[in-house]
């Protein structure tokens, strides 16, 4: 499989705490890789790295070739919002916007009209089957309903890589796992690749591929201990 | 209990704390400033002589042991600050000696303020030192002797000072502080009003600070049990620990400002720290006022919020906002006013309290409205960009937040048009124009002791002065008729052209002027062949000639019209048997020398210590006036600037309390930009309509108190924009002081945020 | 649960007689079932029969024995071969896997290793599991999800042990 995103001997210290120590992780297009560890082991972290929202100390991440590592702040923002998509735990909708105006906003920001923005929204929100929240604000919702409010704002804009950071973390089992179905089901519909850190294992079965995070580094537990 | 919740507990009642111990501080300041300036008067009447205009006439006993000859110098001034200047001569031992001067200098000495001593120290030090002559510092005027600590002052030692010409002090104090009139008991009332009036709006904006965290902190305690009633005394005992922390706070800034007052002298008033205390009637108020109004504020916030254990609710939000009540506050505050509609100025009752009550009424009318006008305004809009999009709904959501940031704004605005408005409105009783014309000069140098004849000579030689006219005067008497006067004017043809309308002038020439009317009083117009007598004692007799002729006058640039008097050329007579004459010399400089007049008022000082040099102005304010403006000026732009630091402040807990959000954004990927404008436009847009409904409300207030003092209504466009300009200014620094931490606050430390 | 690969970890760290092997076995692993006799010296002649043990030496002396037994290289391998392989996932598991991280630790094999394979076919066999789910009717759902959760306890233990590592290993080589 042709590695769309591929991160090599991440190091990233928050002053005298080393989060990764040398991480090296690979994810092909369209697969899903569940990233788990226990607490504090490096695994947000890692995240954030491989999504270039934080730089690394040292290492490199590259997508599609080109070193994320290198690119300019504006570059990176630019990448995330073109080619990436991002579920965490909670509070990402925008409290004042209604679910409709929140997930139609990556497509805002990438300056499609309003009205074909909201149409695309709406899709997504009836592929979420949360088609019913579409005018209430974040405030008025269940927390599962808002977590696939936030997987379909994730999708919207057709990226080519999912992040997501504990997206069932706040929930329980059943909408959970109706999360997670619905999340991986519309990754792979639409040959997205998904990065999903959880230390649930029930939450990572729905992933192509496990790898844990331990000390900051990351090893593919089908044998070899790497990086 | 109450400030229990950790760190954000503790950081939440800090900020608030900080902030309304700012306007605590302001309260404090508010209340000390009469005492300050009641003290700064006080010793200014203590260093005047107690027998003012006390020149001894020719038999009067003779000058005792005990008498200082002194001659203050009224003009005295260094660019834009007036200095105090007094000239010196102890005539006995037992002198008195002004306060906070240890001892009387001798000639050749000057005692001086400790401003003064630093200014001659600088390299500004040559532009005043020829001033005083050379003459050695031997002391320091103290504070007791001083209107403030920064002010210039001097008492220069001379010999030149008589007993016949100069005013014999034997006693310092005197006490002849006028009497407020009640258009200046208005003003004063509501600038008081309209300058505190934003501090306690301020004030209640402070206590809601991180007022969601406090909400969401409560619902966990509802979670444990805690019943409605309960969680209402907790906020409530929350407020008040605040309120009580923010006291101290306030007590210290009041303590920290009051030393940095000395460092500051604003249009000639500096004050020393101690001056400074508030009346402990007035502070005892604050005292109670601040936790009072916290609690309500807090018990007023609660109502629109239900805490249930699992989370909070507003009700505000469902509800429309009725209008009625908001209308009630406005309509009350007019109908106090109205009664008083045209009576001001010949009440004798004191009705300053129903004034200040409809004030406060009316401008609260704008605070209350103020919510109701941007919901108004911001429930129509849809569409736009998305970081418009996120502004305005922002603004749907929770239109209260954002109208508190901008209330204290309007309500300073609000309050400066209308008193701005008053204040044009009755200028005209308190200034008058001077006439003076400052196209024709911009100096004026008057001797008026010895001979002046010097004057003129010297200023022309002055770097920076472009052109000089002068013209000099004595008095003469008729000989046949001693009782008639009449003055004598010696110029050149240019000189006599600033006071007499000339077609055409020589050498030589004679001119008599007669004022329009007949008044003459004991002066006379000469005519031709008139013998007058000149000269110091009136010994020289001269024949007026027969080329006499008569000629209208015309004002000097000083706007003073000589009217009537013999105008002579030096040609026609020799004038240097004359006597002493008396000089006045009008002078233009350079404009792009501003310290031209300085070095003119060394020259001057050097020909005689007692010309008097001053510069030109069209109107003269009269001194209580000008004072009360200036109050305003400084008071304006204070509470402009605290609302500014609190607003400063509550954007950033807002900020702070959206970390998470923005950091969760930002790793979207969404242009920063479009996140900077979404604060901006979230400001600005209740900034615009608060600015709106404050010059709505600030036109009335002003049109109510014209009313009030039977004034026609004007609207000065000119305050009205500067006042929204000012106002708009300082939203501006807000908002820009608030991006870096918006910037540092995107970054993705924030999504571990809670 | 196999007592010879377990004998033969305990023999790997040093050789000992049948009745060390019982006692030091009953330690660890038989607190509440200690193992009979018979079944030890069946078991050591298993092993001594396809050669992963030998008879190290013979000391003279009354009982009835007085044998010590010691491992080989087959057996070395064997261990090795048993604690590399995964369990196949099924409840009730821990016994196994408590023995094969203890005698990893005994013999200075890495058990972070160990726990991470078992990890692995857990995991593995949760995928397989919920792709199954997925597809499936409710009653396949609903034993697919009975499943999952014994197989998540597992993790949960797994995740635990493997935090627990080099306490458990401090502890076991205490007893020497
Ligand atoms: N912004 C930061 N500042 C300081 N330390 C940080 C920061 N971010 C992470 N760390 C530290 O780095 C280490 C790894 O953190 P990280 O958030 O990546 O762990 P994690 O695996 O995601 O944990 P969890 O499962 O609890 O979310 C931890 O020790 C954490 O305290
Ligand atoms: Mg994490």
């Amino acid at each position: 499989m042709a590695k769309l995103l591929v991160a090599d001997g991440l190091r990233k210290a928050f002053g005298q705490t080393p989060a990764l120590d040398g991480a090296s992780i690979s994810v092909g297009a369209g697969e899903i890789v569940a990233v788990m560890g226990p607490s504090g082991s490096g695994k947000s972290t890692l995240l954030h790295c491989l999504a270039g929202i934080t730089q690394p100390d040292a290492g490199k991440v590259r997508y599609e070739g080109r070193k994320l590592t290198e690119m300019t702040d504006r570059e990176r923002s630019a990448l995330r919002r073109g080619k990436f998509g991002f579920v965490f735990q909670f509070g990402q909708l925008v409290p004042e916007l209604t679910c409709l105006e929140n997930v139609a906003l990556p497509l805002r920001m990438d300056r499609v009209r309003r009205r074909e923005a909201e149409r695309r929204a709406t899709e997504w929100l009836e592929r979420l089957e949360v088609t019913d929240v579409a005018g209430k604000r974040p405030g008025e919702v269940s927390g599962g309903q808002g977590q696939r409010v936030a997987v379909a704002r994730a999708l919207v804009a057709n990226p080519r890589v999912i992040f997501a950071d504990e997206p069932t973390g706040a929930l329980d089992s059943l909408n959970g796992e109706r999360v997670m179905r619905l999340l991986t089901q519309s990754a792979r519909e639409s040959h997205a690749a998904v990065v999903l850190v959880t230390h649930e294992a029930r939450v990572a079965s729905y992933s192509d591929r496990e790898v844990v995070v331990r000390d900051g580094r990351v090893r593919d537990l089908t044998g070899a201990s790497r990086g | 209990m109450a400030i229990a919740g950790g760190r954000d507990g503790w950081t939440r009642a800090l900020l608030a704390a900080v902030a309304m111990g700012i306007g605590v501080a302001a309260l404090l300041i508010a209340t000390a400033v009469p005492g300050a300036l009641d003290s700064r008067q006080d010793r200014i009447d203590a260093r005047r002589p107690a027998s003012s205009g006390d020149i001894r006439a020719p038999g009067d006993a003779p000058a005792a042991a005990n008498t200082l000859l002194m001659t203050e110098l009224f003009d005295a001034a260094f660019r834009d600050q007036a200095v105090y200047a007094a000239l010196v001569r102890a005539v006995g031992p037992d002198a008195p000696l002004p306060p906070g001067v240890t001892r009387l200098p001798q000639p050749g000495e000057v005692i001086v303020s400790p401003a003064l001593r630093d200014l001659l120290a600088s390299k500004d030090g040559d532009l005043f030192a020829p001033r005083l002559e050379g003459a050695r510092i031997a002391g320091t005027i103290g504070p007791a002797g001083l209107a403030g600590p920064g002010e210039l002052a001097y008492y220069l030692g001379t010999d030149k000072l008589t007993l016949d010409n100069d005013q014999a002090v034997t006693a310092f104090g005197d006490t002849n502080t006028a009497e407020f009139s009640p258009i200046l008991a208005l003003l004063i009332v509501v600038i008081s009003v309209v300058l505190l009036l934003p501090i306690a709006v301020l004030i209640g904006t402070a206590v809601r600070f991180g007022g969601e965290r406090r909400d969401r902190r409560l619902a966990a305690l509802r979670l444990v049990g805690a019943d409605e009633r309960m969680t209402r005394r907790v906020a409530a005992g929350e407020a008040l620990a605040t309120a009580l922390l923010s006291l101290a706070a306030g007590a210290v800034f009041f303590l920290l400002g009051r030393q940095v007052v000395p460092l500051f002298t604003l249009w000639d008033v500096s004050l020393n720290a101690g001056d400074l205390s508030p009346s402990p009637l007035l502070a005892l108020a604050v005292a109670l006022a601040v936790p009072a109004l916290a609690v309500a504020v807090t018990m007023v916030a609660m109502r629109g919020v239900v805490v249930e254990p699992l989370g909070v609710t507003r009700r505000a939000g469902t509800t429309r906002r009725r209008l009625w009540w908001r209308l009630i506050l406005p309509l009350a505050g007019l109908a106090a006013l109205y009664p008083l509609f045209g009576d001001i100025r010949s009440s004798t009752v004191d009705n300053r309290y129903q004034i200040a009550a409809g004030a406060i009424l009316l401008l609260f009318g704008a605070v209350a409205l103020l919510p109701w006008v941007i919901d108004l305004v911001v429930r129509r809009i849809r569409g736009g960009a998305v970081p418009w999009q996120l502004a305005v709904r922002r603004l749907q959501q929770d239109s209260a937040t954002s109208a508190r940031m901008v209330n204290g704004v309007a309500v300073a605005v609000a309050g400066t048009i209308g008193l701005q408005m008053l204040f044009a409105g009755v200028e005209g009783d308190f200034r008058t124009d001077t006439g003076a014309d400052t196209s024709r000069a911009d100096i004026i140098a008057q001797s008026t002791n010895g001979d002046g004849r010097e004057l003129p000579r010297r200023l022309r030689a002055v770097p920076g002065v472009t052109s000089v006219a002068s013209i000099l005067q004595t008095t003469a008497i008729k000989a046949d008729k001693p009782e008639l006067f009449t003055l004598v004017f010696v110029a050149d043809c240019a000189g006599l052209a600033e006071a007499l309308v000339l077609e055409r002038c020589a050498d030589g020439d004679v001119f008599v002027a007669k004022p329009s009317g007949n008044v003459l009083g004991p002066y006379y117009a000469a005519a031709p062949g008139d013998q007058i007598l000149l000269g110091a004692d009136k010994q020289l007799a001269w024949t007026v000639p027969a080329h006499l002729r008569e000629v209208p006058g015309r004002s000097d640039p000083g706007g003073f019209n000589r009217g009537t008097g013999l105008f002579i050329t030096p040609g026609a007579v020799d004038t240097s048997r004359f006597g002493p004459l008396e000089g006045w010399v009008s002078l233009r400089t350079d404009p792009a020398d501003p310290d031209a007049i300085e070095r003119v008022r060394n020259a001057a000082a050097a020909v005689d210590q007692r010309t008097f040099v001053y510069r030109l102005s069209r109107v003269d304010e009269a001194n209580r006036f000008v004072n009360v403006r200036r109050g305003l000026y400084i008071g304006a732009l204070v509470t402009l600037l605290l609302v500014g630091a609190s607003l400063l402040v509550g954007l950033l807990e807002h900020l702070r309390e959206r970390r998470r959000l923005l950091a969760i954004l930002v790793a979207m990927g969404t242009r920063r930009g479009t996140l900077l404008w979404s604060v901006v436009w979230q400001t600005v847009v209740p900034v615009v309509l608060g600015l709106a409904l404050a010059v709505g409300f600030g036109l009335t207030l002003g049109a109510v108190l014209l009313r009030l003092v039977t004034v026609p209504i004007a609207v000065n466009w000119a305050v009205v924009g500067l006042s929204v300009a000012l106002a708009a200014a300082v939203m501006t620094v807000v908002t820009l002081l608030s991006l870096p931490p918006l910037w540092r606050l995107t970054r993705p430390d924030g999504l571990r945020a809670e | 649960m196999s007592i010879g690969q377990t004998f033969l970890g305990l023999l790997e760290s040093s050789p000992r007689h049948g009745y060390d092997l019982k006692r030091a076995y009953d330690e660890r692993f038989g607190r509440t079932r200690p193992l009979p006799y018979g079944q030890v010296y069946a078991t050591l002649s298993r092993l001594l029969k396809s050669g992963l043990v030998e008879v190290d030496s013979v000391e003279p002396g009354e009982g009835p024995e007085r044998k010590r037994y010691a491992i080989t290289e087959a057996g070395v391998t064997d261990v090795d071969r048993w604690l590399s392989h995964a369990e196949k996932p099924e409840p009730y598991l821990q016994s196994v896997l408590y023995t094969k991280v203890v005698l990893a630790l005994l013999t200075d094999r890495p058990a972070a290793d160990l726990l991470d394979t078992q990890t692995a076919e857990h995991l593995r066999l949760m995928r397989e599991l919920t792709r199954r789910k997925d597809g499936g009717d409710l009653a396949e759902q609903l034993i697919c999800d009975h499943a999952l959760f014994h197989l998540e306890a597992d993790l949960r233990w797994l995740e635990l042990t493997a935090a627990r590592l080099d306490e458990l290993a401090r502890e076991v080589r205490s007893h020497g």
